[in-house]
This record gives C-alpha cells, sequence and structure tokens, in this order.
C-alpha cells in the first residue's frame, strides 16, 4: 500500500518557494492508478514522491511499512520507476550490460548475471541485440529495455512517468500491454487518456493538487471539462 | 526535469556525483573528438581544454578532478576519445604526455576557485574563473607540457616552451569560454554547489 | 551515427594477445624504461626496428599504423632537423629513433588489448586502495557509465549546433556551448536518477 500522510513538496528559488504539491493526503490499494493533468501540474512530483526520487518537505511518504526519507534504498528496491525518455534511463553500453546493471544487487557472480539477462532480453525479444549499443535501439525497443532493467530488480511496485509519451501507436500498444500485464501494483502518468480508462482509480492533478479523485471515466470527464472551461 | 533529491548521507561520490563526473568524461571526450570549429588558420582547434575547464568551473574540485582522470584513464585504455582520435598508452609515450598529466590538475585548481565563487555574480565569477584558467594555463598546463615535450625531445626548456607558447593563446580564450558557460549552468542548476 | 568511436583493437591469437592486461601493461612501461636507459644511435635502431617487428607479428596493417602516426609526423622533422642543426645525426636518431620505438610499441600494446580487458586490470588493481576509501565496483560502474554515455553527449552536441544553425547563430559560441553543457548536466541528473530509481548506488 503506497500512502501520502499530509505531504507537501516545495522548492527554493530566488524569488521565494515554489510549491510542487500542496498538502495532500491520500492511500493507494487499487492494482492499477492513472495521473493524469496537464504539463507541469505536478505529476511528476507526486510518481516522484513514491519510490523517493524526491523526498516530501512535509509529511511523510510509507510504502508497506517502509518511509521513503528513513529507508530510502529498501524503497527504491520495492518501487521500480519507468521514465519518459528512455535514453537517459539506459545508462550502460550495450543491452546487455544495461539489464545485468540492475541484478548487481541480487546476483554476485558475474556469469550467472549476464545469463539471466541475456535470458530477460529473450524474454522481450531483443535477445540478438544484446551486444549493439543502446542508441541503435528503436524508440520502442528503447522504451521495453528501460522497462525490462528496470523489472529485472523485481519490483513490488511499479510507477511509470508517462512511458509511452515519445512512442509512436503500435510501440504505445506493445508497451501499454506489457505494462498492463504485469503482476505487480502500477502508479501511471499518463497523457493518454484511453491507457487512464483501463485503470481502477484515477487522479486528475493541478496546479499541484488533487483535484479530482476516483473512477477513470469519471476523472477523464472531469479533466476534459477543465480545459474546456475558459 | 530535475528532481529535487537530497541526499549524501553516506558515500563520498553519491550516486548524483558518479553521475555527474562520468557524463562530464563524455563531455570532454566529445569536445576533443568532435570536428573542430572552424579558425580559419588550419590549427587543429578542439575543445578538449574547454572541456576541461568546463568540467572543474561546474563540477568543482573532487568532482572535476575525478572526470578527467576517468576521461584519461578510459582513453588510455584504447577508446579513441584523445584529440585526432588518438588512444592508448601511446598518447603517453608521444610528446604531449606532459600535458595529459596537466590535465586533471588544471580542473582541480579552476575547481577550488570556481566552487569558491559559484554564488557570486555572474560577472565577477567569469573574471575570476578566467582569470585563474588562464594563470593554470601557462603555470601547469605550459610548464608540464614543456617540461614534457624537454624529456622526450631531448631539447632544452627553453626551446620546448617556445614549442608550447602558440597554444597558450588558444587555450587562455578557451578557458573564458568554459568560465562564460560554467556561469550559465550555475544558474541553471544551483544544486551543483549545494552542500560543498 | 559515430563512426569516430572505433576501437584499434585487432582479434588475434598471438602470445601478445594473450598476455593478459596488467603485466602486458608493466612490460611496456619496463620497456620504456630500458630506452631511456639505453642511449646511443645503433640501439634506438634497434629499439624501432624491434618495435615495428612486433607491428609485424600481430598484424597491424600499415596502414592503421602510418595513421597512428601521423600526429606525430610534424614534431618528428622538426625535432629531427633541430636536432641535426645543434648535435649532429648520432643525437637526432637517437631521440627520434627511442621515441618512436615507443610509440609504436604502445600501439601495438593497444592493438592487441580489449578496452574492457584493460579497464578490469585497472578496477582490479585498485582492490588494495578499498582501505583508503577507493570502491573498485564504484570505478568500474563509472567506466561503463561514461562509455555509455558518450553517443547521448555526442548527440546533444549535434543538436544545438542544429539548432544554433537554424537560428543563424553557429558562430557565436555562446549560442552553441552553453545550451550544450546545460543539456549535458541535465542528462547527468536524470542518469543519476535513473540510477537511483534502479537502487543502485545506495549501498
Amino acid at each position: 500500500m503506497l500512502r501520502l500522510d499530509r505531504v507537501s513538496v516545495s522548492v527554493g528559488t530566488p524569488d521565494g518557494d515554489l510549491v510542487l504539491l500542496h498538502r495532500t493526503t491520500l492511500s493507494i490499494t487499487e492494482r492499477r492508478v492513472a495521473l493524469i493533468g496537464g504539463n507541469g501540474s505536478g505529476k511528476s512530483t507526486f510518481a516522484r514522491l513514491l519510490n523517493g526520487l524526491v523526498e516530501p518537505t512535509t509529511g511523510r511518504v510509507t510504502v508497506g511499512d517502509l518511509d521513503t526519507v528513513d529507508d530510502g534504498p529498501s524503497v527504491r528496491r520495492a518501487v521500480g520507476f519507468v521514465f519518459t525518455d528512455p535514453g537517459a534511463q539506459l545508462v550502460m553500453p550495450t543491452c546487455l550490460e544495461d539489464v545485468a546493471l540492475s541484478l548487481r544487487r541480487t546476483v554476485k557472480d558475474k556469469r550467472e548475471r549476464l545469463r539471466q539477462a541475456r535470458a530477460i532480453l529473450d524474454g522481450i525479444g531483443l535477445g540478438d541485440k544484446a551486444d549493439t549499443t543502446v542508441h541503435a535501439l528503436s524508440g520502442g525497443q528503447k522504451q521495453m529495455l528501460a522497462l525490462a532493467g528496470v523489472l529485472a530488480t523485481d519490483p513490488q511496485v511499479l510507477v511509470a512517468d508517462e512511458p509511452t509519451t515519445l512512442l509512436d501507436l503500435r510501440n504505445t500498444r506493445l508497451v501499454a500491454d506489457r505494462l498492463f500485464a504485469l503482476p505487480q501494483q502500477l502508479v501511471l502518468v499518463t497523457h493518454d487518456l484511453d491507457l487512464a480508462a483501463r485503470c481502477d482509480r484515477a487522479l486528475v492533478i493541478d496546479e499541484a493538487r488533487v483535484v479530482f479523485d476516483g473512477r477513470p471515466d469519471d476523472a477523464i470527464a472531469h479533466y476534459r471539462a477543465s480545459v474546456d472551461a475558459p | 526535469m530535475t528532481s529535487t533529491t537530497r541526499k549524501g548521507r553516506r558515500a563520498a561520490v553519491s550516486t548524483t556525483d558518479l553521475a555527474l563526473i562520468a557524463t562530464f568524461a563524455a563531455l570532454i571526450a566529445v569536445c576533443a573528438i568532435m570536428p573542430a570549429v572552424n579558425t580559419g588558420s588550419g590549427t587543429p582547434f578542439t575543445l578538449q581544454m574547454f572541456g576541461i575547464f568546463l568540467a572543474g568551473a561546474t563540477l568543482g574540485a573532487t568532482r572535476g578532478f575525478l572526470a578527467v582522470v576517468l576521461y584519461l584513464a578510459v582513453g588510455t585504455a584504447g577508446l579513441p576519445i584523445f584529440t585526432q582520435g588518438a588512444a592508448g598508452p601511446a598518447t603517453w609515450a608521444g610528446v604531449t604526455g606532459g600535458y595529459l598529466l596537466a590535465f586533471p590538475l588544471a580542473a582541480l585548481l579552476v575547481g577550488l576557485v570556481a566552487a569558491r565563487v559559484a554564488r557570486s555574480k555572474p560577472a565577477r565569477f567569469v573574471v575570476i574563473v578566467s582569470v585563474v584558467a588562464a594563470i593554470v594555463t601557462i603555470a601547469v598546463v605550459g610548464t608540464l607540457g614543456t617540461l614534457g615535450m624537454a624529456w622526450k625531445l631531448d631539447v632544452s626548456l627553453r626551446v620546448a616552451w617556445g614549442y608550447a607558447t602558440p597554444f597558450f593563446v588558444y587555450d587562455i580564450i578557451k578557458g573564458v569560454l568554459a568560465a562564460v558557460v560554467a556561469a550559465s549552468v550555475h544558474r541553471a542548476f544551483p544544486q551543483l554547489t549545494a552542500r560543498r | 551515427m559515430s563512426p569516430e568511436l572505433i576501437s584499434a583493437y585487432r582479434p588475434g591469437s598471438t602470445l601478445l594477445h594473450r598476455i593478459p592486461a596488467g603485466p602486458k601493461l608493466g612490460l611496456l612501461a619496463a620497456y620504456g624504461v630500458v630506452t631511456v636507459v639505453a642511449t646511443g644511435p645503433w640501439t634506438a635502431i634497434g629499439f624501432l626496428a624491434f618495435s615495428l617487428a612486433l607491428v609485424v607479428w600481430v598484424r597491424i596493417p600499415w596502414r592503421t599504423a602510418v595513421r597512428a602516426l601521423r600526429p606525430l609526423l610534424l614534431v618528428v622533422v622538426l625535432v629531427t632537423a633541430f636536432q641535426v642543426w645543434q648535435r649532429g645525426w648520432p643525437a637526432a636518431i637517437h631521440v627520434v629513433g627511442d621515441l618512436l620505438a615507443l610509440f609504436v610499441a604502445a600501439l601495438v600494446f593497444t592493438a592487441t588489448t580489449r578496452i574492457d580487458a584493460l579497464l578490469d586490470a585497472i578496477v582490479r588493481g585498485l582492490g588494495p586502495f578499498r582501505r583508503v576509501g577507493v570502491d573498485p565496483e564504484k570505478v568500474a560502474l563509472a567506466f561503463s557509465l561514461m562509455i555509455g554515455a558518450i553517443p547521448g553527449v555526442m548527440t546533444i552536441a549535434r543538436e544545438t549546433r542544429d539548432a544554433a544553425k537554424a537560428r543563424g547563430l553557429e558562430r557565436d559560441p555562446r549560442a552553441l556551448l552553453v545550451p550544450m553543457a546545460i543539456r549535458t548536466v541535465a542528462h547527468a541528473y536524470d542518469t543519476g536518477a535513473a540510477l537511483h530509481a534502479r537502487g543502485i548506488g545506495d549501498d
């Protein structure tokens, strides 16, 4: 269970404090939850709170019994994170090494690590790309590889920050189908309202506040109305 | 998108620092091998020295020094990232070995000063860092480069110094460029100097 | 997109290919010391002949070797002329012969040593420094991260150059370099966040 308890986030700027998320309390138990809202609304901040990439200025964020500030390393192991731009997430020279990097903590033997990484690549249809540079992959392949790299750490929860925004329709479907087939709890930040509709619950975030929380259909209607309203 | 993580409780070099060091080492490599800005004079003008000064001026002494050492280590291992696509221990065995030795020191010294003035006005930062980079160019890069050449070529220090001087002008300009660029980077990323 | 980064390593099975990277680097250093200690034009010619024999042995194509020597060419001509004028032919042959001999031997080293083998050797060599706070695992990660970052930074450099050109600012160094540096730092922070998100480097 993910829980935000009176959480707010702000950063100091030369022009004073900038609030990225106003005081929010809620818990997430549903299997799939969508976060929707405009650019700069605070969706990414919300998502990054969940695995400790952003720490709350006030309040507490907990994942099960773990506090994202006090138990940072354990939280990051429990909560996987997929970024919008897979280019930023793929950090090693070759596909194989990138997946193997995720296995570093759990598999100490290097040879065994590479063997498992190869099996994971085979599983997402990139087996023949093991030794090619990650920059030679297509956008969809990169995002699938990034996802595989995150899943290799075996997280309990997966947070994905607009994972399909940079992809074409075919690759969006490929990545989305993979995400929705996962057994893990999924928190999905997205501009793709079709994807949001497939979730169990949706939060609409606007100007650093959660302005709607409920069934995806209602949330989408609320979001559309807020954009259409003058 | 930047994150506002607070960290660095345990390790001397945090994960973020590691990423900055590795990315700046890559930046120096790209500066060294990128088709040079055309100066119209025919001299090979690469931005390698700019990248080295920039690493110091942006990352500060420790991280800047480590970025340059990382660049040198990977280049020495054989990745062709030294100027003119050179690589391997041959670069140290050639006449420019003294320069390679000077690079990390240059980043260290520029970084030492830059970190102190990073929070002052951009104009002040640019002037101070440019002056330090110019002094370092002559006193460290020029001197070690000269010693390396004098030793390798078995010529007097005076002759070797003569070989080294034509590069000073360019390197001093690159130092100014690095200072100007670093001032902008510090305004864009105030967290670069946080807690240091 | 980046033909720039073609390593000079040439696969093979000669003895030089099979010597581990660490000891091989030691041999190269020892060779350097020997060339300094032994003086005279004839020994220099001997060293150069020996180095060239290594080139033949490990089958580096001559064109590759000559291309690698090109940056040194101007220096060699200048120094030969200067030494002949100041101290005569024997001194010139000694200085230039030693320089070339060691340079060529180092080329042979690079041609017979895989990059990752040498980087692994460096990481292993750092083991004893663990007690003064050096973490060999982290160094190994830094090597991979840096090599992984080069294509990304190269793309950033190319894109900012194109962007500056599109606005007619290709002659303004600030329009070229400021965005390049800022995007590079942003890229580094993204990489740091990605590593963090994958739980790497916390321990």
